[in-house]
């Protein structure tokens, strides 16, 4: 096929698709579909740790950000019965400014990724670092402090979120 | 299964994706959509973590996403209360009209 391997093509497909649905985050105007559009946009993040074989990470992926994270999001923007008449618009010129900075940014950042050496990837014998029994194995060795640190971040967001949101507090 | 794709091709996806992600954030107004915008921005720094632990064969990398992972939900819960207090104060969520420490 064109001189493409297969895999060349999926990493081609699911690259477009992750650009495409990631610019219409940005350019649509309805909330909703915003947010609707970034699920997308997680889904094919999600295949592509499949095609790097990171199996569990794109499964813990999709429970986090598609089941749980994106769910908070439509329920606030469904509480605050947000749609597009109600959508805040900058004006052309911020616009315009907004885009000819991200613009040189991107133009910055490829022009000193463009130089780097071309390294092939690959996973001779090395197929199952993705695997839950390794990153298991890495996580409650090597990291187990930062693991209980973040455990303790989670608790105080919950327990910040909980004072900030509620009505008054005495 | 990954022969055939070199970590360039990783840099500049991930390098769009986090643009595209800065732009979201200076060319928007409504708060919801600058915090996804953020959340883009994070997730193109996860997968670049991917590339680079396949690339050296260390699971470490995979780790750190996860750890990633968990700012980012306590960000988002923390923010999304911040924001709902915010609704019921001023009753809108334009980023614009947040600027009492101006003057």
């Amino acid at each position: 096929m064109l001189g493409y391997t297969i895999t060349q093509w999926l990493f081609g497909i699911i690259s477009f698709l992750s650009i495409m649905f990631a610019l219409m985050v940005v350019f649509t105007r309805n909330p909703i579909n915003s947010v609707l559009y970034l699920v997308l946009t997680f889904f094919c993040i999600a295949a592509h740790y499949l095609v790097l074989n990171a199996q569990f990470l794109a499964v813990v992926h999709i429970a986090v950000y598609a089941g749980a994270i994106m769910v908070l999001f439509l329920f606030v923007i469904m509480l605050m019965n947000l749609n597009q008449d109600s959508e805040p618009q900058k004006t052309m010129v911020s616009k315009l400014i907004a885009g000819i900075i991200g613009g040189l940014l991107l133009v910055v950042l490829v022009g000193v990724l463009k130089g780097t050496e071309q390294i092939q990837l690959s996973q001779s014998g090395h197929s199952e670092i993705g695997l839950v029994k390794n990153l298991g194995r890495v996580l409650f060795r090597e990291y187990l402090f930062p693991f209980e640190i973040v455990s303790i971040l989670l608790l105080s967001a919950l327990v910040g979120a909980i004072m900030i949101g509620k009505k008054e507090i005495k | 299964m990954i022969n055939g794709i070199s970590i360039n091709m990783y840099l500049m996806l991930s390098t769009i994706l986090f643009t595209i992600g800065a732009v979201g954030v200076m060319a928007r107004r409504n708060i919801i959509i600058l915090f996804m915008c953020i959340e883009l921005m994070l997730n193109a720094v996860n997968l670049l973590l991917v590339a680079f632990s396949v690339l050296h064969h260390d699971s470490a990398g995979q780790v750190f996403v996860f750890f990633v992972m968990a700012v980012a939900a306590a960000e988002v819960a923390v923010g999304l209360a911040i924001l709902s207090m915010i609704y019921r104060n001023i009753k809108s969520i334009d980023s614009d009209l947040l600027r009492n420490l101006k003057n």
